[in-house]
């Protein structure tokens, strides 16, 4: 059950966007058409699944103090906490190009759609707020982690889908002028954010 | 050219503080400037760490600029960040422990500030040392107004407050039934005070007005 509870709270109660404001830049450049959004959310939710167990093992494994006891008992009193943020983003920077060339090779279909997103999902905040999150919340295993990742991924494609949605429909309607384009969908967003906080609090 | 200062150099300061604002015009760097203002205090301490680790990245990609093999650029351009984000993280854990609690994630997540970024690929790959480090200059401060502008809005009407002070005349106006507004400290008022700030600033200036 806790591994829904995490889930659940990844998708609604922490959204990326909507509590955080992780990964804004790319959520407000890239949500102008719902196909490209659908495009970027999956692949968000993607490379979130798989570099943030990958993180999850060399924090567990080696950055935390004491964590290189398995070098032997002069290891132990080692603490690397201070090259995290580094090792985090090499990590995701080489995880990206590695799933692009993997999915070059064997899906060019796949590639072709999601092609021009990957790169730029490397400098995505959501992603390395995704590794930095799991640090600070300290999940106890490698599952409970992965299953956090899929509900921020999840949370985030639903929510750059809707506000696509939003905008795509709004191009019809009479928005005074200086706020066109980016004004309103700020306003929208933060709109949406109020929605949101109604799941705030809730203990599943 | 020649001169150390010229018109252009001015330019390269000016423009991204108001009509190439890398925050309302060009969209880049917003994630931390919406998460981090509910106190003024911690906008500027957050303007402090980007003005430091833009202008020292600029600088330094723009020294490398010409060693720098076309396809590795962005793993180079993420690692010289993620060492200067990392030396600012252990200096604030240092020095501004309350600070530092404060902001949590945010200073690791400096590294992919867009605005950092952005300006490393579209600037500093291709231009000389002061002119890149002026850019990074001007869009640091730009990208800081900003923050302190939302910053001091939300912190004073979401908690009356200042710097972390009581502001003076407001003991007379919760005597008339004034009361904080509470909603101007959850996150989602920070994306409806930036669409102001960008409502005014393009009803100020028509050239700015996108089309839907």
């Amino acid at each position: 059950m806790d591994l829904v509870n995490i889930f659940i709270k990844g998708v609604f109660i922490d959204n990326m966007i909507f509590a955080y404001f992780l990964g804004m830049c790319s959520y407000l450049a890239v949500s102008k058409t719902v196909p490209t959004a659908n495009g970027l959310g999956l692949a968000v939710i993607f490379v979130l699944g798989i570099t943030v167990p990958v993180n999850y093992i060399l924090e567990n494994q080696i950055l935390k103090a004491g964590a290189l006891q398995w070098l032997g008992d002069n290891f132990v009193s080692v603490d690397l906490n201070v090259l995290s943020l580094i090792m985090f983003i090499a990590v995701v920077s080489a995880m990206v190009q590695l799933v692009e060339m993997i999915i070059e090779k064997f899906s060019p279909a796949l590639y072709s759609s999601l092609g021009i997103f990957l790169p730029l999902i490397a400098v995505n905040c959501a992603i390395l707020g995704g590794a930095l999150f799991m640090q600070e919340r300290q999940y106890s295993t490698i599952i409970e982690a992965t299953s956090f990742a899929l509900g921020s991924g999840v949370g985030w494609y639903l929510a750059i889908v809707a506000i696509a949605a939003i905008r795509e429909k709004i191009r019809y309607s009479n928005v005074p002028a200086p706020l066109r384009g980016l004004g309103i969908t700020y306003i929208i967003t933060g709109l949406m954010g109020i929605a949101f906080m109604c799941f705030m609090g809730i203990k599943i | 050219m020649k001169s150390f200062f010229n018109k252009q150099h001015q330019k390269l300061i000016a423009d991204p503080m108001g009509d190439q604002n890398p925050i309302t015009i060009q969209v880049l760097g917003i994630c931390s400037a919406l998460a981090i203002t509910t106190q003024l205090e911690n906008a500027l301490v957050m303007t402090l760490a980007v003005i430091f680790v833009m202008t020292s990245a600029s600088s330094i990609i723009s020294i490398l600029r010409n060693n720098i093999p076309n396809r590795i650029r962005i793993i180079v351009q993420l690692l010289v960040v993620a060492s200067l984000v990392a030396l600012v993280d252990q200096i604030l854990k240092a020095f501004l422990p309350d600070a530092s609690e404060q902001l949590s994630v945010f200073i690791g997540l400096i590294i992919t500030n867009c605005i950092i970024m952005g300006r490393l690929e579209a600037f500093a790959m291709g231009n000389k040392l002061w002119d890149s480090f002026l850019d990074a200059l001007g869009n640091a401060f730009g990208y800081g107004w900003i923050l302190v502008a939302v910053a001091f809005v939300r912190e004073l009407f979401g908690s009356g407050k200042l710097m972390g002070y009581e502001v003076p005349g407001f003991n007379y106006l919760y005597e008339l039934g004034y009361m904080n507004n509470n909603l101007m400290i959850l996150p989602p008022m920070a994306l409806i005070v930036v669409g102001l700030i960008i409502w005014m600033q393009r009803a100020r200036n028509n050239d700015l007005i996108e089309e839907n």
